[in-house]
């Protein structure tokens, strides 16, 4: 292995160096600090004469005199399935004091993807326990579906309460072979933030059986970028390999996005929409479509990122492009939060690719997706009428006009209020939903068909059965 | 693709490597002549020469690329196989078979790997149409194959033949690869042929399309109809429904043969199609779906360069088909990916940004792309068509950017996905006020024929109704609808009907998804004859809120999922009359 002393420029994140052998696009890289310490990095590009290098810790403290070590192999995660339980910083190094990770292999982090034609369509099921995923977009096993939230506003106890909650109602009766790991990556995420989840891990046990990467937000912005491969690679191991059903939680996107932004100007690409660099849809997809099931393997990996909107807005190109990519997306929503809605998501927005596939008969019930439309169109209905009341006043609308407006009140109060700590089944969500569906006349639900309308329609609804 | 490395012309040397951009010394290449890169033998494609750098885009991950490996030069552009066996086939976006590459390499794509496009082995039936004496030229169908159970493959002359005499031809069974004529020019003809896939197959003439391209979902064929042989897009947000939209005229549109091209979209949707097709059948012929059906999946996180090329090979494809005179139609999903692709290769050689760091180049390359759609009259006398229907994923939702505005300046449908109708659970989420046909006044004759005379009448009085409510809409946010005169609140009636029982139509309800032209016009009759009868209660006394009130007019909203529509429609219709009538 070569050592060079060639560094002639450093800059931002990046280092360059002249080399006088070919160096592979990708290879990592050591740089060995003069004083004392280490940094590792990654080749960015690479030619005859020079390459630039990407370095993941800071180039704070790197001068010329620096020497530079290519080690000849691509960036690799070390798995194991000891890796369950344990805690590693956001370049896979274990930081809980713990043994030494003495790796079964040894797996490139880029990856490198899952042929269409193998993947298995993922209509499992997962039961989350929130009415307004399981009953209104419905998360499957393999199913990869963001946060959409924003600064201040509780995605964390969201995302917890799912990782606490969710199960596969059909297998635990069956006994269910293969088990269920976590596998959690911060990116730039306070340390509070962080010991918020660690706790609640710890606290329910579900520890034993998560992986964690921790990059917290005064560790490097460029460790960032390797940060959710590192995990990814490790949640692929525990579940096309060990054959885990991984649940696996990225936080936040957005300090991904930003670091992949300061690369970008660093090596002075000519940026894309707000600065973002033109591959971000491409290098998100990357991340985003390791999420699946694969036939023939009893594991799987279901994602469920987070990112915050900057400014709330849908459009920025975070949440724009992972949209794209993503099948679907759950909104927090900022004024349901305000009103005290636990857990405040907007399920007008919100969406469940895979739902139709992965509802109905067998799967949850009948009558689950029929119901499930016939909520949206009088909640949009009923949220609709609120801005006209604002004007003319609730006097002035049409009998069947205040309903929907009872309508879509008592549907945030009654379906989407439940608090952080209920759990509800499939079946009680139906029958939330059902006892606010029978507000409205028969000929109102023409979504539905008629003979669950037969079966399930309240003629004189109580208040809610189901406690929120 | 397909073709091995069948000649080298002159090594190069790779000289520097950044992300899916190569540059070679000593290459002696032509613009997009296909090359191998590096020990492992990447595809890649010669994208700009310059002195003695060759630049080169590589369809696959370029890890561990490093400069000085060679590079090797096959000096063809970038072409696919065309032959029988493409059909019930899916493809990656340089036609690499995926069910090949899977038993190959397991449940992941691995690179440097490459197989034939079509099967080279497998054995065909051949039946000539020609026999020995007869001449023939460049294009001419001189026998057939049956390829899948719907579709009898046409073994044709290739098109840069000189054609001539036949010298030899024989029934029997051959591989694609066995001398199947011979003619009396020395030229021998094979089952299969290369086509380069940025030239488009020539024609003899384009024709103007009239002959519209049924897609069973009411809205399209009702307001806004495709011609077969014509272009559309569908641009939308994400989650507003492009994909299924494009999922439902895959699967129920009529023509004769499916491109799909999954163009950098997610890989479980490219799934549900070869999970979901080959147990669907085309209501035309009885026949399994997937026999007419020819996917390219270049799924997102696939290399980006195969993305840029995943159109031109599936629209390649859907030419030779038009060739032998069936009507083809062209799925592509996303053609904003594409663009990106281009934007992506582009900003890495560093030219010159366009608008929103597209290329400048961007707006004649779509417009390339959509003018290979039309109506054509082949070499060999037959006609066909091509149809392109193009998704287009604007960033925000915001139809002013670049891709959407380009596509909109070419093609002449525009079916406006909107995401507050998504919202509501409206599908297809196809905004009736923004969306619009040029198509619509050429196809009347062919609607009139064979549908109903007063279909132009029925659907014109529909837009007017819809354009009505949109207008009374505004009046509503302000005043209250209680405050709107009562022959205007029964057009509001009118056009909720016009939403509810007809605009909107269930994908995912068995009998609702399909709704063929006969029974679209007796939906819109339907919904027609109330306004017709209420209006008549109206000015003969009755109030709107007994007529809101009707018992059997909410009926009309299930027209779509009842099992036999002519016989529920004939009895609501009755009905609806009937009870108005004792309003007054």
């Amino acid at each position: 292995m070569k050592e060079y002393q060639t560094i002639n420029e450093v800059s931002g994140p990046l280092v360059f160096a002249e080399i006088d052998e070919p160096i592979g696009y990708g290879e990592m890289v050591e740089i060995e600090l003069s004083g004392k310490g280490m940094r590792r990095g990654q080749v960015l590009e690479s030619t005859d004469k020079f390459v630039a290098i990407q370095v993941f810790e800071g180039t704070t403290g790197i001068d010329k005199k620096c020497s530079v070590r290519f080690l000849g192999e691509t960036l690799k995660m070390p798995v194991t399935g000891d890796l369950l339980g344990r805690v590693l910083d956001g370049s896979g190094q274990p930081i809980d004091g713990g043994p030494e990770i003495v790796p079964e292999d040894r797996r490139d982090i880029v990856g490198t993807a899952i042929n269409p034609y193998a993947r298995e369509y993922p209509r499992e099921f997962i039961q989350t326990g929130i009415s307004s995923i399981d009953g209104m977009n419905t998360l499957v096993r393999g199913q990869k579906l963001p946060l959409f939230s924003g600064a201040g506003l509780p995605h964390n106890e969201i995302a917890l309460q799912i990782a606490r909650q969710a199960t596969v109602p059909e297998e635990n009766e069956e006994g269910d072979s293969s088990e269920f790991a976590v596998v959690f990556a911060a990116m730039g995420i306070t340390a509070e933030e962080a010991n918020e989840f660690m706790d609640d891990f710890e606290r329910t046990g579900a520890l034993e059986r998560s992986v964690v990467f921790l990059n917290l937000a005064d560790d490097p912005a460029v460790e960032r970028t390797i940060t959710p491969r590192l995990a990814l690679t490790t949640a692929e191991y525990l579940a096309f390999d060990l054959n885990y059903h991984v649940l696996v939680i990225l936080t936040d996107m957005t300090n991904y996005c930003e670091a992949l932004r300061e690369i970008g100007a660093a090596r002075e690409e000519v940026p894309g929409r707000r600065g973002y660099p033109g591959y971000m849809y491409t290098d998100l997809s990357m991340l985003y479509e390791r999420a699946g099931r694969i036939e023939g393997v009893e594991g799987s990996i279901t994602q469920i990122p987070i990112l915050t909107m900057p400014g709330d807005d849908d459009t920025h190109p975070i949440p724009d492009l992972t949209g794209y990519i993503t099948e679907g997306q759950i909104y927090v929503d900022r004024e349901l939060h305000s009103k005290g809605v636990e857990p405040p998501i907007n399920v007008l927005p919100s969406l469940s690719r895979l739902m139709s596939e992965g509802i109905g008969e067998g799967l949850t019930r009948n009558d689950h997706g029929d119901v499930s439309d016939q909520l949206y169109a009088g909640y949009a209905e009923g949220r609709d009428l609120r801005s006209l009341v604002n004007i003319v006043g609730r006097e002035a609308l049409s009998e069947r006009d205040n309903t929907y407006l009872d309508f879509a009140d008592r549907f945030e109060k009654e379906f989407i209020q439940q608090g952080y700590k209920t759990g509800r089944t499939i079946v009680d969500t139906l029958s939330v939903g059902w006892n606010l569906l029978s507000m409205l006349p028969k000929t109102e639900l023409n979504r539905i068909d008629e003979s669950y309308i037969e079966k399930y329609y309240e003629e004189t609804p109580e208040g809610s059965k189901v406690e929120g | 693709m397909s073709q091995a490395k069948e000649k080298t012309i002159e090594d190069g040397i790779i000289k520097r490597v950044s992300g899916p951009v190569v540059s070679a010394a000593g290459l002696d290449a032509k613009m997009n002549d296909m090359v191998y890169v590096g020990d492992e033998g990447l595809m890649g494609e010669v994208i700009r020469i310059k002195d003695e750098l060759t630049t080169i885009q590589v369809y696959e991950e370029t890890s561990g690329v490093s400069p000085g490996e060679p590079v090797e030069n096959t000096g063809e552009p970038l072409s696919v196989d065309l032959g029988p066996g493409m059909l019930n086939s899916i493809y990656d976006g340089v036609q690499r078979p995926l069910a090949v590459l899977e038993g190959q390499l397991g449940a992941f794509l691995d690179r440097g790997v490459d197989a034939p496009g079509i099967d080279l082995e497998k054995i065909w039936e051949f039946k000539p149409i020609v026999k020995k004496g007869d001449e023939v030229k460049a294009g001419d169908i001189i026998g057939t194959v049956q390829e899948t159970e719907s579709i009898e493959h046409k073994i044709m002359v290739p098109p840069n033949f000189e054609g001539g005499k036949v010298k030899r031809i024989e029934k029997g069974k051959y591989t694609v690869v066995d001398e199947v004529c011979e003619l009396d020019s020395g030229e021998k003809i094979t089952m299969r042929q290369k086509w380069p896939v940025r030239s488009p197959r020539p024609t003899k003439e384009k024709h103007t399309p009239t002959i519209p391209l049924v897609t069973g979902q009411r809205i399209l064929d009702g307001l806004f109809p495709i011609a077969k042989g014509g272009t559309a897009a569908i641009p939308g947000p994400f989650g507003s429904g492009k994909t299924v939209t494009q999922h439902q005229l895959a699967k129920w549109s009529d023509a004769d043969i499916i491109v799909y091209v999954g163009c950098g979209e997610r890989g479980n949707e490219m799934t549900e199609v070869i999970e979901v097709f080959p147990e669907l059948e085309d209501p035309k012929s009885g026949k399994a779906l997937m026999s007419r059906t020819c996917l390219i999946a270049n799924t997102s996180n696939m290399p980006v360069a195969a993305r840029e090329s995943c159109v031109y090979t599936g629209v390649t494809i859907a030419e030779y088909y038009r060739d032998m005179g069936y009507d083809v139609a062209v799925m592509a999903d996303s053609t904003s990916r594409w663009a990106e692709a281009m934007r992506e290769i582009s900003s890495r050689l560093e030219e010159m940004p366009g608008e929103e760091g597209y290329p400048a180049y961007l707006s004649a390359r779509l417009s390339a792309f959509y003018e290979r759609a039309g109506l054509f009259t082949n070499l060999n006398e037959t006609q066909g068509s091509i149809s392109i229907v193009g998704a287009v994923s604007p960033p925000g939702g915001d139809f002013s950017e670049p891709v959407t505005q380009n596509t909109l300046r070419i093609v002449k449908t525009f079916w406006a996905l909107d995401a507050s109708l998504a919202e509501r659970r409206h599908f297809p989420a196809i905004n009736w006020n923004e969306s619009y046909s040029l198509y619509r006044n050429q196809l009347d004759p062919w609607l009139c024929e064979n549908v109903e005379s007063d279909w132009p009448d029925v659907r014109q009085w529909a837009v007017r109704t819809l354009a009505e409510e949109a207008k009374l809409q505004e009046i509503v946010q302000l005043v209250g609808k209680d405050a709107l005169p009562e022959d205007q609140q029964l057009t509001l009636e009118v056009a909720r009907y016009l939403r509810e029982g007809f605009l909107q139509q269930n994908a995912y309800h068995d009998v609702d998804t399909y709704s063929e032209p006969g029974k679209t016009y007796l939906t819109f009759k339907a919904i027609k004859t109330f306004n017709d009868e209420a209006f008549k209660a109206l000015s003969g006394g009755a109030s709107i809120e007994q007529i809101q009130t009707v018992e059997a007019v909410p009926r009309l909203n299930r027209i779509g999922t009842a099992k036999d529509h002519t016989k529920f429609i004939s009895q609501l219709e009755k009905e609806i009359a009937d009870q108005l009538k004792e309003l007054y």
